[in-house]
């Protein structure tokens, strides 16, 4: 048992995976890469040393000088590396204990609310329901927000397994479409779904995947100004499912485009009217669709609309 | 009369659920921590028990363990209800040999009850 713990110490991409980074960035393989560094240097500085000066122990005394210098610089540096790391994954981890924290008294706030709503409880006049509404759209919202982050710091503790098997999208696409259908016609958004005939499975998460579509319709609804039109299709590109979702929407203003992806990000035009949101949706969906093996992106014109793809690789 | 053993350390959610569960035509008798849940089971041999997993003095998991291995208590059906969502939870209860494994905060009240019902063969 202890001889195996100490081995792991030494298979680099167990200790990288710990730490959720990649490979360049992790500091027991750029230790690995320093120390081949030094190697080759101090054989190259024997070498030339060897070369031009005569005197042997001088240039032994030049090689271990050299040596000894590059040591402490990968020792500088590896350790800043690593102090960095942990303290990523440390701000993973709090994200992830507090969210779990939050989560169950806002079950219980959310549990009340329902039964005080759901006309179980006796003795509620309307006016107070209308509040109770109000309590429990916040408390909705807040329970999406923590299920977010809790989504995130899976994701940087790359503790998000996907449970991947065939799933048909088309099916997944038309279910999350009857899930948002009362807050399209709400919004007054018509939503059009055109996918090619016989379309093959994709191999990925169904629930994740889900997550991911949810989060590119309701953004795409969300972010059409009084009314419009929203129109997705799906069809098959080599060996992956190509699908693609149009909006009429406000669109991305060019200067925000490169940070559209980033967590937290919230574009300046979409709050001028729109306050709701995390900024989380488009980092969880481009997360979800590279872990699967798959490609996200999009297009999009200032005040004419946004075109947002992925890709999902067929079996 | 059917009766719920709800082990919750949670007295708000005891409320809440006790008085839905009246509502539904059923009995709940409430244990506040894991020792108290076991030994109730014994005595009053309830038709389903709804488990919380952290719980105080015996956790959920030694709980349903113990349940399972006791004669007269292993054929009573186990829904665990938590907010512990971590990778192999779920398995490692339904290992045990829960029933149904739920997280709090992706169900509603009403298909909370919908699930007890479904347990308990109505």
């Amino acid at each position: 048992m202890n001889l195996k713990k100490i081995f792991e110490q030494f298979n680099i991409p167990v200790q990288c995976k710990k730490y959720g980074l990649p490979l360049w960035q992790c500091p027991h393989f750029l230790f690995l890469v320093m120390g081949i560094i030094i190697i080759v240097s101090t054989l190259v500085v024997y070498a030339v040393g060897s070369r031009y000066v005569e005197d042997p122990q001088v240039v032994v005394l030049i090689v271990l000088l050299v040596a000894a210098i590059l040591f402490t610089i990968a020792v500088i540096i590896t350790r800043s590396f690593e102090r960095l790391a942990e303290a990523n994954r440390m701000k993973s981890e709090f994200v992830s204990i507090v969210s779990h924290q939050l989560r169950s008294p806002l079950s219980n706030l959310r549990w009340v609310i329902e039964l005080l709503t759901s006309g179980r409880a006796n003795g509620v006049s309307e006016k107070q329901l209308e509040y109770f509404k109000i309590l429990k759209e916040n408390s909705d919202r807040m329970r999406e927000l923590i299920s977010d982050l809790l989504i995130i710091s899976r994701i940087e503790t790359a503790k998000l397994s996907l449970k991947k098997k065939e799933i048909s999208l088309e099916d997944l696409i038309r279910k999350t479409i009857e899930e948002l259908e009362v807050f399209a016609k709400a919004s007054n958004v018509k939503v059009e779904f055109g996918a090619k005939e016989n379309l093959p499975k994709v191999f990925a998460d169904p629930s994740q995947i889900r997550l991911v579509i949810e989060n590119l319709l309701d953004n795409a609804i969300r972010y059409i100004k009084e009314k419009g039109q929203v129109e997705i299709k799906l069809e098959k590109i080599d060996k992956h499912c190509r699908f693609e979702i149009k909006d009429t929407g406000v669109g991305i203003p060019k200067e925000d485009q490169k940070y559209i992806f980033q967590k937290f990000f919230r574009s300046e035009n979409v709050m001028r009217y729109q306050t709701q949101g995390s900024g989380l949706g488009l980092y969880i969906a481009k997360s979800v669709v590279e872990k699967s093996g798959g490609k996200i992106g999009f297009k999009s014109e200032e005040g004419k609309g946004s075109t947002f793809f992925f890709t999902l690789p067929i079996k | 009369m059917k009766t719920i053993l709800f082990v919750e350390d949670e007295s708000t959610l005891q409320k809440t659920f006790g008085e839905i569960l009246k509502q539904e035509g059923y009995e709940m008798i409430s244990a506040l921590d894991g020792e108290i849940g076991l030994r109730l089971a014994k005595i009053k041999n309830p038709d389903l028990i709804l488990l919380d997993l952290i719980l105080p003095k015996v956790h959920g998991f030694e709980v349903l363990k113990k349940l399972k291995e006791d004669k007269e208590t292993k054929d009573i059906p186990v829904i665990v209800l938590t907010n512990l969502e971590g990778i192999g939870n779920v398995e490692k209860a339904i290992e045990l040999g829960a029933t149904t494994y739920l997280v709090k905060a992706n169900y509603s009240l009403e298909e909370v009850i919908e699930k007890i019902k479904k347990a308990l063969g109505e």
